[in-house]
């Protein structure tokens, strides 16, 4: 009996013991925090993607509560929700900031783009890009390896085996801007989602002369003008021979859909018109959830 | 006991099927493409615009800059145009296309064939024929010589090594002209360490060359500051920092320059072409290219004017084989694969090897056995599978603390790893987004 | 030429090595020892070796395609020398069931569920031994008589050497054969000239470098060496430890496994002294009469730290103080 007194009094001691230390340690070392961080990052998904620009959600969480203004602070995985949350627990009004996705200016598939040679080397765009301008003429091209599959965290992007381009799943994609950057050659761009998911692009980053554009590539953009002469808004430039739709200014009007002569120009998840575009090479990409 | 470099190190077979065979000229074809880019360092910009006549010689292409060099025309004819053109790269890059017409030389070029031992000329008179003679290393470096031949301040060279050793297997052009031109190449080595003020120049040779050691030795005697050092047979014995060891036994470290240890290399077809340039006023326009593979009809040297399209030299060795698989500008070991032979000669083109389809096709990777082989091949004392693990993950601290930006890519990794994996693939990539960090750092 | 051309990164030749040729040079370093366990142990030896490599072949076939549901790759011959080098290190008499069950622990658990060949980090067949020694004692430490007569496979109990060296020593067996492999022990354990012959085959093959086995074997020579300079007991004699038990097997050919050992040259070196030295501790103060397993074990626990902190001697390091 005594025995048993002696170890409960012992391993309670040593037990209270080693509470009071660990107390008194925790006071003594104490980091005076604003405790609205805390408050902040238990707001955000937690997913700490580096989709913001900080190195996780306890650092986005530490700038918004030091910054003077919401106005370069932006949670794309949150998006405007978490935002609006982050904003009343500091006391401030988030910025309305439109919803963006990862679009990839690409379409250059197996039919529109013909492979010249055998790619051996290891399975990573960046190692592909170094060595060379791919297995097809456009050197600018998508070059399938996958390098923005991997950097996704999102499980949101995915090469599709038969066009061997990678697709968008819009469910997914929080255009946090990883794939953007594993691009070697440019290719992903993040756009404004537009209404009812409806955007328009120019799904081609190839700035050779219009000539040897469109011998490796069916689809290529040519750089001919005549988007630019069709558009009402004034949203299209034409650099090094390349189309660019400028996202802010588009209206999303379709006119310069139809009058691409090499159908470079995609638009997502409109309604199908009623008057046949003249001779399409390939269907509208519509990508559906 | 023959000197070699002390770490690491392989011996593929040597196949040099073509060393016997002696250099012959190729035909000039009616159109030439002259890239403006076949150095290291900036561009050239063009000093010709369409419809300028060129001669032999004509300057086309103006240095950028410290390090860059000049580029001359190959060829008598007009310019056609200012284009991208495919080249060795693997992407379009600006080039001179110009219509051959005639065979006519710059006056002042001296085409005699006799030789022409002295040179009365200063140090500095000898760099600026160099520079404007726009020589570049012919190991397949390509970097400008002048820039080489100018020690950084407080620098001072004490040996000049010529790099005669032609390490990679296969290719035979260094050899061929170490035995049809040894004299000029000698006279060449004197011009050089008259540029530099070295009191004495080593040949490295690899044991495998048996009449260019015999040749070399012999002629040696007439230069008493000259001598031959036969090396073994192993690769890279060729490395600059590696040859630097075999021969004087220094090792340059991490970062520095080989001139840090009072060495200065320059391969033989470097020094050949100084030669030509400070002796016949004649600028770099052409190279002796190697064409050989396992099915080529007939493996050959072939002496050709820079511009002239590889698919050219490839016929002249008895066309492409059907079994051709992989078209590689160089050796196998660091020579670049080619997507087609439209590609033209350039000052850097070494020799066109062609492998068989069956050789050519990489085995799937595995994962890491942790063998070390790779780790006892590398000539630089690297951990290639720790390398390739950290490019993966994308570590790039702790691939900076592991020395990843020493790698030579020798490929010595690679070739030796039973499980297939492409190491030096990554390590390349590893390497380049390091050296960018470093440079970031340092603006 | 019409077909298209192949472009990769350089290199563009390969040396030829394969996993597979590499394993295949240990099995055929393995064939002097599996003969001369022929020669003592007759049939029992034939049957011990070959079930051991069917069952880990085997296992690792159904393991991988069922229950992974991946491609096996049995062809790169890592199972069949886990078989091999585990059925050395058990004795001829050891009941096939048992036999089994330790394959399946070396390949399914230490092997197979660490991530299979290059991920795991203690080597199979000493962690099966291990395994195997631990859960059937009794089995695992009778051993037949060598040479036993035709038809009998009862075990008659006899001791081995290290057995006899740690509680009989007075009967110890002559130098020759415990070189040639007359006495008693497991199936590979017997002769360690057979085991060095098979040393000399991997070196010359460049399968392995030396750097494992001799510091092992070194450390274990200076060590016992050192104490029996003090005090010339049979117990500390140098050339008894490097002959007997599995010390030759061990260091040869089951602390040089690729995967479980250091990568580094000097990493091989310190890992091959941290076995001779606790193989030693083991046998003179611990309770078992054998310590290379254990020893192995431990040291393959050790081996990433020891990756993590040694180096390959760099090009043109440095040295500092001149």
């Amino acid at each position: 009996m005594s025995v048993l007194l002696t170890a409960v009094a012992t391993l309670g001691v040593i037990g209270a013991g080693s509470a009071a230390i660990l107390y008194m340690v925790g006071q003594r070392f104490k980091v005076e925090e604003d405790p609205r961080i805390q408050e902040v990052q238990d707001s955000l998904p937690a997913a700490n993607c580096g989709g913001c620009g900080f190195p996780g959600c306890a650092s986005f969480a530490s700038a918004c509560v030091k910054a003077e203004s919401m106005d370069d602070l932006f949670c794309p995985v949150g998006g405007q929700n978490t935002m609006d949350k982050v904003a009343a627990i500091l006391g401030r009004k988030a910025p309305v900031a439109a919803k963006k996705i990862a679009v990839v200016r690409c379409n250059g598939t197996c039919d529109n783009r013909p492979r010249l040679n055998l790619y051996d080397g290891a399975s990573n765009c960046t190692i592909a890009s170094a060595l060379y301008g791919g297995d097809t003429g456009c050197s600018f091209g998508c070059l399938g390896l996958g390098d923005c599959v991997d950097s996704c965290t999102f499980d949101a992007i995915h090469i599709n085996p038969v066009t061997m381009l990678p697709e968008v799943v819009e469910d997914r994609c929080t255009a946090c801007g990883a794939c953007v950057k594993a691009c070697p050659k440019d290719i992903i761009e993040l756009r404004k989602q537009g209404p009812k998911s409806r955007r328009i692009y120019v799904s081609c980053v190839n700035k050779d002369k219009g000539g040897v554009a469109k011998k490796s590539c069916d689809v290529a953009c040519i750089g001919c003008t005549k988007c630019q002469q069709v558009c009402p808004f004034e949203a299209i430039t034409i650099e090094n021979n390349l189309a660019f739709i400028d996202d802010d200014k588009c209206r999303l009007c379709r006119k310069c859909v139809p009058v691409c002569p090499t159908n470079s120009i995609l638009e997502l998840n409109f309604p199908t018109r009623k008057e046949t575009p003249p001779a399409p090479k390939e269907e509208e990409a519509t990508v559906t959830a | 006991m023959l000197k070699t470099f002390r770490i690491g190190g392989i011996h593929p077979k040597e196949k040099k099927i073509s060393a016997g065979e002696a250099t012959q000229s190729i035909a000039i074809p009616d159109q030439v493409i002259i890239p403006l880019s076949q150095h290291i360092g900036a561009p050239c910009q063009p000093v010709v615009k369409k419809g300028d006549p060129v001669k032999v010689g004509t300057l086309i292409g103006k240095s950028v800059g410290f390090v860059s060099a000049n580029i001359h025309s190959p060829v008598s004819g007009t310019v056609l145009k200012i284009d991208k053109a495919l080249d060795a790269s693997g992407y379009k890059r600006d080039a001179v296309f110009i219509k051959v017409e005639g065979d006519e030389w710059e006056e002042s070029i001296d085409r005699s064939p006799e030789l022409r031992k002295v040179c009365d000329l200063p140090a500095s008179e000898i760099l600026h024929k160099i520079a404007a003679a726009g020589i570049v290393g012919m190991g397949g470096a390509t970097f400008p010589t002048h820039v080489k031949l100018t020690p950084p301040p407080g620098a001072k060279a004490e040996i000049l090594i010529i790099n005669g050793v032609e390490c990679e297997p296969w290719l035979t052009s260094d050899h061929r002209l170490m035995m049809e031109k040894a004299d000029e190449i000698l006279v060449g080595t004197t011009i050089v360490m008259k540029a530099l003020n070295v009191q004495k120049a080593i040949i490295g040779i690899e044991n495998n060359k048996q009449d260019a050691i015999k040749l070399f030795s012999q002629k040696t005697n007439g230069y008493p500051r000259i001598e031959v050092q036969p090396l073994k047979v192993q690769y890279p014995q060729g490395g600059e920092k590696q040859l630097i060891d075999a021969i004087t036994g220094r090792q340059v470290s991490s970062g520095a320059l080989p001139i840090s240890v009072g060495a200065v290399v320059q391969n033989v077809g470097t020094v050949f072409a100084i030669y030509e340039a400070v002796q016949k006023n004649k600028p770099l326009i052409e190279r002796v290219v190697t064409v050989t593979g396992k099915e080529v009809k007939q493996p050959c040297n072939i002496l050709s004017r820079i511009g002239v399209p590889l698919s050219n030299l490839i016929d002249m060795a008895g066309g492409m084989p059907e079994t051709t698989g992989k078209v590689v500008s160089g050796g196998p070991m660091m020579g670049k694969a080619l997507a087609s032979t439209d590609i033209p000669v350039t000052k850097g083109t070494s020799g066109i090897l062609i492998i068989p389809t069956l050789e050519a096709k990489r085995k799937a990777m595995k994962d890491c056995i942790r063998c070390a082989k790779c780790i006892g091949v590398c000539p630089m004392g690297l951990n290639p599978t720790l390398l390739m693990n950290l490019t993966e993950y994308e570590v790039w601290d702790r691939a900076e603390k592991n020395h990843i930006t020493d790698c030579i890519e020798c490929g010595s990794c690679s070739y030796t790893c039973p499980a297939d994996r492409p190491l030096l693939d990554y390590i390349r990539l590893g390497k380049g987004k390091v050296n960018g960090i470093i440079r970031a750092r340092k603006n | 030429m019409e077909h298209k051309l192949i472009v990769s990164p350089s290199p563009h030749v390969h040396s030829g090595d394969t996993i597979q040729k590499n394993m295949y040079n240990v099995l055929i370093a393995l064939i002097p020892a599996f003969l001369v366990a022929l020669y003592v142990f007759r049939l029992d030896a034939l049957i011990i070796t070959a079930s051991s490599v069917l069952f880990c072949v085997g296992f690792e076939f159904l393991i991988v395609k069922y229950i992974l549901k991946k491609t096996p790759t049995l062809s790169d011959g890592s199972a069949i020398i886990t078989g091999v080098l585990l059925a050395f290190n058990v004795p001829s008499n050891l009941p096939v069931w048992i036999l089994a069950l330790g394959c399946l622990f070396a390949i399914g658990v230490v092997k197979l569920s660490f991530g299979g060949l290059g991920n795991n980090i203690f080597n199979p067949a000493i962690a099966g031994r291990i395994f195997l020694l631990i859960s059937f004692p009794a089995q695992m430490t009778t051993w037949p008589a060598a040479f036993p007569a035709a038809g009998t496979t009862d075990a008659v109990s006899s001791a081995t050497v290290l057995g006899t060296l740690k509680f009989a020593p007075e009967a110890l067996p002559s130098l020759q054969s415990m070189l040639l492999g007359t006495e008693g022990g497991s199936l590979g354990e017997m002769s360690a000239l057979a085991l060095m012959l098979g040393l000399v085959y991997l070196l010359w093959k460049k399968t392995i470098t030396w750097h494992i086995p001799v510091s092992i074997l070194a450390t274990v020579a200076f060590f016992t060496g050192i104490l029996y300079l003090f005090n010339p007991l049979p117990l500390y004699h140098p050339l008894i430890h490097l002959f007997s038990g599995g010390l030759m097997l061990g260091a040869v050919f089951m602390a040089t496994d690729y995967v479980t050992s250091p990568m580094t040259k000097k990493g091989m070196l310190i890992y091959g002294a941290g076995i001779g030295f606790v193989t030693m501790a083991i046998r003179l103060w611990g309770a078992y009469p054998e310590g290379v397993s254990f020893a192995i074990l431990l040291m393959n626990a050790l081996t990433p730290l020891i990756n993590n902190y040694t180096s390959p001697k760099r090009f043109g390091e440095v040295v500092k103080n001149g």
